[in-house]
């Protein structure tokens, strides 16, 4: 195929690439209207919204760091359900027995998540111990100790700190009432603003130095969606209990990760041990400290999921965390990353979990048994990736 | 008339949006050599895909006429039935089984209960007899050579009751002693009575073997050129390819080599990096003034990549001993990092697999040996600054394709190639280490790749040439090293030097070599 012909082709495929680009968005979209109708709009209720992502919580947070993993070659960590029971009942055991302060127990919390990632981290990138196998051995290892931590028991916390710091929903006296939570709707709009004047300087920038800019009404169309999704959905907040200090963590930890993997040097590293590992290696990048920082962020993570499932359960017991991994692993594949690793993104994997998450809560609310959920999420999964490789293939990357 | 075996009448092929093939005519006489060249792009695999049914009837139009009968191949299997069989350019082979077992791979021979073993066995060695592998049947493929592999696979071939053998740039991963004996198997094989259709990008085994070369060119012939009498003359061929006369094959340039060394090696040993008794390097000294470039000649094996992977931060072997200097200064260099942060690039053998990353873009390629270039110093990318110099250096090498976000595997391999130099001078090198930089790339993109070459060391940087094609070293280099066995055997001045020095100093040192064990032996 001589180059001209490669170009023309290129070109009369664009439409279809935008198509492609935003296919999960679509699939969202359909899923979403689909549920809305069958409850005949309950799914779209205050509460109901609210918790779509409140419940959540733990697949996004989990699922940013399995990004990293994932992105290294199609690698998983197996072991951060049972990281989540770990840490978790280290924290409730901690706050039970000990008379140490909620944020210190946090910090040791989180410390010990990392000591986990550092082990595993070192494992598979220094010691080449292949991730599946290593991951599967913690997974054992972990659940083991956090029951032996437990002691088989179901351990409630009652620290009103520690759950405030992750559950409390946002009132400010003044401008809040029982009705109506102003405060999230000012939250939201302060939101849009944000991500308006983002887009509008990044062009003005882009015209002051004379690069490329991508289609101005595409990227305004784009932009007055994503606002006013962020203002409906602060709405919705605001009938219902307002901002809970959950979504803020989450927010939080979703746009850390889409900053480090699309912008810095450090991100990008991970995609390219992914795409061709001698390759990286020859161009003076070291592999092993990049499989090193996945592992280590994933424990990170899954310590953070640890303390937030707790305090949103309000317990911690022997099966906590069970199966999270798949539901984290999951989110990431429907999301678009490559099973080979090299390619995917934070905003696949939020679009991934919310899809898996409006499944869930769509047949709850309509009544349906969660075994026929798990039913669903297969096919869902399975249809995303068959999706994803045979798109792939059709253009020409094998 | 004359017999011809196979006649492909216009024959046309669209991809979406794309005319690969358009009224293709091809003649292939009984018995005869038949060469298929063009550039990269010109429709040489596309067609050989339509006459092997990989793309079944109906995907072209156009007709094929195989030994007097029309024919309909649905798939590959079909072509085979009749005898058609292609070895294709990337070794279909297995490496963690047998000869014997690749060989009757898909075509096993069926015993009472299962696989025949002794069957396949016995019938693997009588065609590797025929090609002249003297291998065991059982011999794992991972333990031979590219070049022996090559012969496997035509011996495959052969198992399938071949006729028309196809064969896609068969030499383009041997050194000069294989591709010959290659080349003489097919003219054996043509005294039987075989008839072969061969593309390659060299001209000179072309002309040495074809009976009759068709040229394509942007997906239609262009013309059949007459060789039976071997007299062919390369620029002949070359013009037809291009569509215009490619008077030098070697851009000129003026040679200002400085005297100032940019980089000296010495002493330099590299052990096996698994078999650590296996010497690969023994004692290796060489030096590379700034403006000049540096030949290393030698076959395959010789330890040349092996010299120069080591010399880049240790990426290859054990055991390394040896002192580098970079610009008079002595250095360590114990990780890639390091020989990229003094300034040294290696532009590997393997784009595909040790150079490029395929699946993302020109830009994320282009800046990935020295992103911080366009990183603030908390290691965020600026990706419009990103963009802009990945387009200067697609202007400057002159790349083609639509835009930098372009993915690598969709680029042809004489671009890609210019990716991966683009990616080594972003990174500010001054000691370039080109690897077969222009292995498996067209000769228009060749020529451009040389030019490349002259404006690097035009700027005073030093450039290493590792080749296996000794005309591109003459034609190209200042100095030429040649290579064996690890060690380095002759140092001459370019204009000093021949195919036939090269060739002499090489096989003297494997005579040395021969009397020096018997000497040890006895």
């Amino acid at each position: 195929m001589s180059e001209k012909a490669k170009a023309l082709k290129n070109r009369n495929s664009s439409a279809g690439s935008i198509l492609k680009k935003y296919s999960m968005v679509i699939a969202l979209v359909v899923v979403f209207v689909f549920f809305t109708l069958l409850t005949e709009g309950r799914l779209i209720l205050p509460q109901n919204l609210s918790n779509l992502l409140l419940q959540n919580a733990y697949v996004l947070v989990l699922g940013c760091g399995m990004l990293l993993c994932i992105l290294t070659g199609g690698n998983v960590d197996l072991s951060i359900g049972s990281t989540v029971c770990l840490i978790g009942a280290l924290a409730t055991q901690m706050l039970a027995n000990t008379g140490l302060p909620a944020i210190l127990i946090i910090v040791i919390s989180i410390a010990i998540a990392g000591v986990i990632g550092i082990a595993q981290g070192w494992l598979i990138g220094y010691v080449h111990i292949p991730p599946f196998i290593c991951t599967l051995a913690g997974m054992f290892l972990f659940r083991g100790l956090g029951r032996v931590v437990l002691d088989s028991k179901t351990i409630p916390i009652q620290n009103q700190l520690y759950l405030d710091i992750f559950t409390r929903y946002i009132n400010i006296p003044g401008i809040d009432t029982e009705d109506l939570k102003v405060s999230a709707i000012i939250f939201g709009v302060l939101a849009a603003i944000i991500v308006t004047a983002g887009t509008i300087l990044g062009r003005i920038k882009k015209r002051k130095n004379g690069y490329a800019m991508e289609n101005g009404t595409l990227a305004y169309i784009r932009v007055a969606l994503i606002d006013a999704l962020i203002v409906v959905y602060s709405i919705q907040l605001a009938n219902y209990k307002g901002i809970s200090v959950m979504l803020l963590w989450i927010i939080a930890v979703i746009l850390i990760y889409a900053y480090i993997t699309s912008k810095t040097a450090f991100g990008r590293t991970f995609y390219a041990v992914g795409g061709n590992e001698k390759a990286t290696k020859l161009s003076g990048i070291d592999p092993r400290r990049v499989y090193f920082s996945a592992y280590l962020s994933m424990s990170l993570m899954a310590g953070l999921s640890g303390l937030l499932v707790a305090a949103r359960i309000g317990s911690v017991n022997g099966d906590s965390g069970s199966s999270y991994e798949m539901d984290a692993i999951g989110s990431c594949f429907i999301g678009g990353a490559s099973a080979y690793g090299g390619s995917g993104s934070v905003v696949g994997i939020v679009i991934g979990a919310i899809l898996l998450g409006t499944i869930n809560q769509g047949m709850s609310i309509y009544g349906l048994d969660n075994n026929w959920q798990y039913v669903v999420k297969g096919v869902v999964l399975l249809l995303a990736v068959v999706f994803d490789v045979v798109s792939n293939h059709k253009t020409g990357k094998s | 008339m004359a017999d011809n075996i196979l006649v492909m009448s216009n024959i046309t092929k669209e991809f979406p949006g794309v005319k690969a093939l358009d009224n293709v005519n091809l003649q292939v006489k009984r018995g005869s050599i038949h060469a298929l060249v063009g550039e990269n792009g010109a429709g040489k695999s596309t067609l050989m895909n339509v006459l092997s049914g990989t793309y079944p009837v109906g995907s072209y139009t156009g007709t094929i006429e195989y030994d007097g009968k029309l024919c309909e191949f649905k798939q590959l299997r079909d072509s085979e039935n009749f005898g058609i069989v292609i070895v294709h350019q990337e070794l279909a082979l297995i490496p963690e089984l047998s000869i014997g077992e690749n060989m009757f791979l898909g075509n096993e021979r069926k015993g009472f209960l299962g696989i025949d073993w002794d069957e396949t066995f016995s019938q693997a060695e009588k065609h590797m007899i025929q090609v002249g592998l003297k291998e065991s049947p059982t011999t794992l493929i991972k333990d031979i050579g590219t070049g022996k592999q090559q012969l496997v696979e035509i011996a495959k071939a052969l198992s399938k009751n071949v006729k028309l053998l196809i064969l896609d740039e068969p030499t383009s991963s041997l050194n000069e002693v294989d591709a010959k004996m290659l080349l003489d198997l097919l003219l054996e094989f043509k005294k039987q009575g075989m008839t072969s259709i061969m593309i390659s990008h060299k001209l000179n085994e072309i002309a040495y073997v074809a009976d009759e070369i068709t040229v394509l060119r942007d997906g239609a012939t262009i013309e059949t050129i007459d060789n039976t009498n071997r007299n062919i003359d390369e620029a002949r061929i070359i013009k037809g390819m291009v569509g215009r006369d490619l008077s030098d094959r070697f851009p000129s340039r003026k040679h200002s080599v400085s005297d100032e060394v940019s980089l000296q090696v010495s002493d330099w040993c590299v052990q096996h990096p698994l078999y650590r008794e296996k010497r690969i390097v023994n004692n290796v000294s060489f030096k590379v003034h700034k403006g000049e470039v540096v030949g290393f000649s030698g076959l395959q094996g010789a330890g040349r990549t092996e010299l120069a992977m080591s010399v880049f931060g240790k990426s290859y072997g054990n055991d390394i001993t040896g002192s580098i200097e970079i610009s008079g200064k002595k250095v360590h260099l114990s990780n890639p990092k390091e020989a990229i942060d003094h300034g040294m690039a290696y532009v590997t053998e393997d784009r595909k697999g040790n150079g490029l990353i395929l699946s993302d873009s020109i830009a994320i390629n282009t800046t990935m040996a020295r992103i911080k270039k366009i990183c603030n110093k908390f290691g965020v990318i600026d990706i419009d600054k990103e963009n802009n110099v990945a387009g200067e250096y697609v202007k400057k090498l002159n790349t083609k394709t639509p835009s930098v976000q372009q993915k690598l595997g969709n680029l042809s391999g004489g671009n890609q190639q210019k990716v991966l130099l683009s990616k080594w001078m972003f990174a500010d090198s001054e000691i370039l280490i080109l690897d077969e930089p222009t292995r498996g790339i067209d000769v228009g993109a060749k020529y451009e790749i040389y030019c490349i070459i002259n404006d690097l060391v035009a700027q005073g940087k030093s450039v290493v040439m590792i080749s296996s094609e000794m005309p591109e070293l003459l034609g190209m280099c200042d100095r030429i090293y040649v290579m064996n066995n690890g060690e380095i055997v002759q140092e001459s001045n370019a204009k000093d030097a021949t195919q036939e020095s090269i060739m002499k100093a090489i096989l003297d040192s494997e005579k040395k070599e021969k009397a020096d064990k018997e000497t040890v032996a006895s």
